[in-house]
């Protein structure tokens, strides 16, 4: 369309030409008219999108460390879980128990929102009685390490179960092992 | 009669029309000698402090009734003195079917050769007469068949629900004029009711007859509730429970069913046991991981510490003239027993054998105490003089413990748990001679029983 008009205006134009000498006045051709651009409604500028920036990436996470603070946390810095483990009729601390009550100590002078209970436990070869006692002794040998190391008495309470709670039920020289135990029971005391 | 408490409820609520209530019902009648002069020439006397072989053989005819209630008290009652008297080890109750004799009236002499003919060393003739409704007599004569004579003759007036208590009376009656000593049957025991497996028990404060017959559960669920004691008159029951943080020791009154944590301890106390006079209850408190035998005063409050050594003192037991207390005790390096006197004072050790003595319990009657021994990967129940000579141990399997004495200290029933995840518990008995091994019927696993004295 726009082609067609443009060519109807160069053949008008040379038909005036050939004409110049034949009419006065002489038509002059008018400018052209300008072509009046009407004003563009003016959208306002859209906002620039907003890109976060990719950060530096940390190294990736291991998704099966737990989160540290967590009581899981204590369990997995104190080598799986918070429990020591004695000897038949003991209750004294071996090396390995010191190291893990250090690793425990470690954490709950890092972490002070936490309290413990800590609970000593008899394997089931002794009077009921006297497991409590022996296992108030365990308690108390592993309540009193961790005070050594650092830990505000006032944030362990030491409790005997006695034979009570096995947490292996054999009656094998393996099961009777693993009960007889401190075990470290985190409490959240709401403070920090 | 008691009713059952709910089991999940800590403020339960025992009727106060409970078993021990009922003693006073009970209008026991001593005719003794209904008709005949005492007997000096009886030939039927039990000695019971020999190990019973051969026992002896009884006759227990149900009990005659005269109409179809009291014809049923009159069997149902029969039964209940024949399983007694058997399982006293003591008594072989013969098969009624054996009988030739039918009595029709028990005031007659019964025909002796007759049951002389079936082997009848003792015949019990017994009757029930209704007095009213509510109000039964039961009575019974006891007879030495070959001296033909009457050893005893008694009549209760109770209650026809207080059938049972009525049976294990008389029990206790035919035991006594047979063997000379008091019986034990009109009795109760305390226990630790146990469910789950060895990781997951739980365990509920229970009472029952001496027989195993109505169970209640008192207290528990939740907590874990151990060692439950009676006092002397029967009414309350001293245990531990770990309802706190710490654990405590506990009082119970089984009739009213208040409960009160016991004193103010700065540890963990347990062990409890009353002193004979049931003025003063004996337990251990561990503070610091040491554990010392203190004593309370129940009407004052105050307490003494017996004990001040850094070893474990636990397992305390008064000895039945409230002057002396054995114990037990890892001071000489490994758990042994010892005997000191009531203040404290003359700590002496008693045991002295091979293994490792533990959960003294001294005899009602004062002249033995029982204990556990383990040795070689075997527990035992065993019993010594109070300064350790005589010692005989009387049990031996994976795990025999808690051992508590009849009320006349002829008999010790223990608990014994076996091997694994999945073991049991029961609880079982066995005589001072060391015969006459028997399970106790528990409606689950079964701890930690505990043997009331005579009722009243």
């Amino acid at each position: 369309m726009k082609t067609h008009f443009l060519m109807m205006g160069a053949l008008s134009a040379l038909t005036l030409a050939a004409c110049a000498t034949k009419a006065d006045p002489i038509p002059e051709a008018l400018p052209e008219t300008p072509v009046v651009q009407r004003p563009v409604p003016v959208a306002p500028t859209p906002p620039p999108v907003v890109e976060e920036v990719s950060p530096v990436l940390p190294p990736a996470p291991d998704l099966n460390l737990p989160i540290p603070g967590s009581a899981e946390d204590f369990a997995y810095r104190t080598g799986g879980e918070p429990r020591v483990f004695f000897g038949y009729d003991r209750y004294d601390l071996t090396e390995d128990a010191r190291n893990a009550l250090r690793s425990q100590a470690d954490w709950l002078n890092q972490y002070s929102n936490y309290a413990a209970v800590v609970e000593g436990h008899a394997d089931e070869r002794g009077t009921r009685e006297y497991n409590l006692a022996l296992a108030a002794r365990r308690a108390d040998s592993v309540k009193a390490f961790l005070v050594s190391q650092g830990v505000n008495p006032a944030r362990l309470t030491s409790v005997s179960y006695g034979k009570e709670r096995p947490i292996d039920g054999r009656s094998s020289e393996a099961g009777w092992a693993r009960n007889r135990n401190g075990f470290t029971n985190l409490t959240l005391t709401g403070q920090s | 009669m008691p009713t059952t408490v709910n089991a999940c409820n800590r403020k339960y609520i025992v009727k106060r029309t409970s078993i021990l209530k009922a003693i006073f019902s009970i209008i026991l009648v001593l005719l003794t000698w209904l008709s005949f002069a005492v007997p000096s020439f009886a030939q039927l006397e039990i000695d019971i402090t020999k190990g019973n072989i051969d026992p002896t053989p009884i006759a227990i005819p149900d009990f005659i009734g005269t109409d179809a209630n009291t014809r049923q008290l009159g069997i149902d009652i029969a039964a209940v003195i024949r399983a007694d008297l058997e399982r006293s080890g003591l008594f072989k109750s013969l098969d009624p079917a054996s009988f030739i004799e039918t009595q029709t009236n028990i005031d007659y002499e019964p025909s002796f050769s007759d049951w002389r003919v079936i082997k009848a060393e003792g015949l019990v003739s017994g009757r029930i007469v209704a007095d009213s409704a509510t109000r039964v007599r039961v009575e019974f004569r006891l007879w030495d068949v070959f001296a033909g004579q009457q050893l005893s003759g008694i009549r209760f007036a109770t209650t026809p629900e207080n059938w049972r208590r009525t049976a294990h009376k008389a029990s206790d009656a035919i035991y006594k004029a047979l063997t000379g000593e008091e019986g034990y049957f009109d009795s109760r025991i305390v226990f630790i009711d146990e469910k789950g497996p060895k990781t997951n028990r739980q365990k509920r404060l229970a009472i029952m007859d001496q027989d195993g017959a109505n169970p209640q559960y008192l207290l528990g669920g939740s907590d874990i509730i151990l060692t439950p004691r009676f006092s002397p008159n029967s009414q309350k029951i001293t245990f531990m429970s770990y309802e706190n943080v710490v654990p405590q020791v506990y009082l119970l009154d089984i009739e009213t069913g208040r409960r009160e944590l016991l004193g103010d301890f700065p540890g963990m106390t347990f062990a409890p046991r009353f002193s004979p006079d049931g003025t003063k209850l004996i337990l251990s408190m561990s503070r610091r991981g040491n554990s010392d035998i203190f004593v309370m005063d129940l009407v004052s409050r105050s307490t003494s510490r017996l004990t001040t050594d850094p070893s474990i003192d636990v397992s305390a037991s008064y000895a039945p003239n409230g002057r002396k207390i054995v114990f037990n005790s890892d001071r000489g390096g490994s758990p042994q027993l010892y005997v000191m006197e009531a203040d404290g004072i003359n700590i002496k050790r008693i045991s002295f054998g091979k293994g490792r003595y533990s959960a003294p319990v001294w005899s009602p009657r004062g002249d033995k105490i029982a204990f556990v021994k383990s040795l070689q990967g075997k527990f035992s129940i065993g019993i010594m003089d109070p300064d350790g000579k005589n010692e005989r141990l009387l049990t031996s399997s994976f795990l025999d413990e808690s051992p508590t004495w009849s009320p006349n200290g002829r008999v010790i029933i223990f608990s014994r748990e076996t091997r694994g995840r999945n073991g049991s518990s029961e609880i079982w008995s066995v005589d001072l001679t060391g015969q006459n091994e028997r399970k106790i019927n528990t409606p689950a696993k079964a701890s930690d029983p505990a043997w009331s004295p005579l009722l009243p």
